[in-house]
């Protein structure tokens, strides 16, 4: 059990790193592109990169903001 | 595309890795034993060797979209997550990651580990020390080049960044015979936060089923557009620190 637990944190800590907010923006924008692109035929090709770099500076905010 | 792209940006990151593991390897093998370090090293080698094969040509029975989807979406989350930590430690947020510090580190605790023979091996320490080292930044280097090799439709240019990357460590590590502290690692970690990034977006967008304006070429326009937000991240961080850390003269405009 506790091989197993370090086997998946291993593995959280080499795809997700240290906020997986970001993990779940960019799913979640390909997923959002995936739905324009094919349900409503808009090629969304910019949004993937705004959601990036989004979720780069929010992510860099909470880092670098005091906790209070 | 033509592969000189595919074979730098796997050059520098492989690189990055290869100074990691080099670091390891070298603070074991002059502190303790080479032959148990030599031992762990060949063993991670053949478990990637093992998982590149096994995982390699499954890969590539993957249809082209989903395989771009998923690999897309990794790489965007990697490429992220080296950006954020680069940007963080040249901003001073977060303490350089130091080769010269690191090793030392090792160091101390291979001094400090006492000698145990163990399933043939005369230094289990460094045996394991050793393994776990090449093991991890190897499956950092698997990863890079089976992703960008494959959906790149070009292995053989992947292999070769990947390959030049770490002789070239090897070959400045035997020299050197220390750790690579001259290496600029947090600007290298930055470029290819940014390469991953870009070539994550790319092919993750394209794998949802977007059609990039210019195709290819919009690769050549993403990838200096990552890399001014990440200027610009690191530009708008110095200036909150030196904001923050002038209150009272901030004020001052404030209130004028």
């Amino acid at each position: 059990m506790k091989q197993l637990k370090s086997f998946g944190a291993f593995w959280y800590d080499f795809i997700i790193g240290d906020d997986w907010h970001v993990a779940a923006l960019i799913v979640a924008a390909l997923a959002l592109t995936a739905l324009l692109t094919h349900a409503a035929h808009v090629n969304a090709w910019w949004l993937l990169p705004l959601v990036a770099f989004a979720a780069l500076a929010w992510s860099l905010h909470r880092a670098t903001t005091p906790r209070k | 595309m033509n592969a000189l792209p595919l074979v730098l940006t796997v050059f520098v990151a492989c690189a990055v890795e290869a100074v990691e593991a080099l670091t390891i390897v070298l603070a074991t093998g002059i502190t303790r034993e080479w032959k148990s370090t030599f031992q762990g090293m060949a063993v991670a080698l053949v478990v990637l060797a093992v998982i590149t094969a096994a995982v390699g040509p499954a890969i590539g029975y993957l249809p082209l979209t989903a395989l771009r989807v998923v690999v897309g979406a990794l790489l965007a989350i990697f490429g992220l997550q080296w950006l954020r930590k680069a940007v963080l430690r040249a901003t001073g947020y977060k303490a350089l990651h130091d080769e010269a510090s690191a090793y030392l580190r090792e160091v101390t605790a291979a001094q400090e580990a006492a000698v145990e023979r163990r399933r043939g091996v005369s230094d289990w320490y460094s045996f394991t020390l050793a393994f776990k080292g090449v093991l991890l930044e190897g499956l950092e280097v698997v990863f890079i080049v089976i992703t960008f090799g494959d959906n790149q439709k070009n292995i053989g240019a992947a292999v070769i960044g990947a390959a030049a990357a770490i002789v070239a460590v090897t070959l400045a590590g035997i020299a050197v015979k220390a750790p690579l502290t001259k290496v600029p690692e947090n600007w290298m970690k930055l470029a290819v936060g940014v390469m991953l990034t870009s070539f994550g977006t790319f092919w993750g967008a394209e794998g949802a089923g977007v059609a990039w304006p210019g195709n290819d070429a919009a690769l050549l326009v993403l990838v200096p557009v990552v890399a001014l937000a990440a200027a610009a991240c690191i530009r708008w961080l110095r200036y909150r620190k030196v904001a923050a850390a002038s209150p009272a003269k901030e004020s001052e405009v404030v209130g004028r």
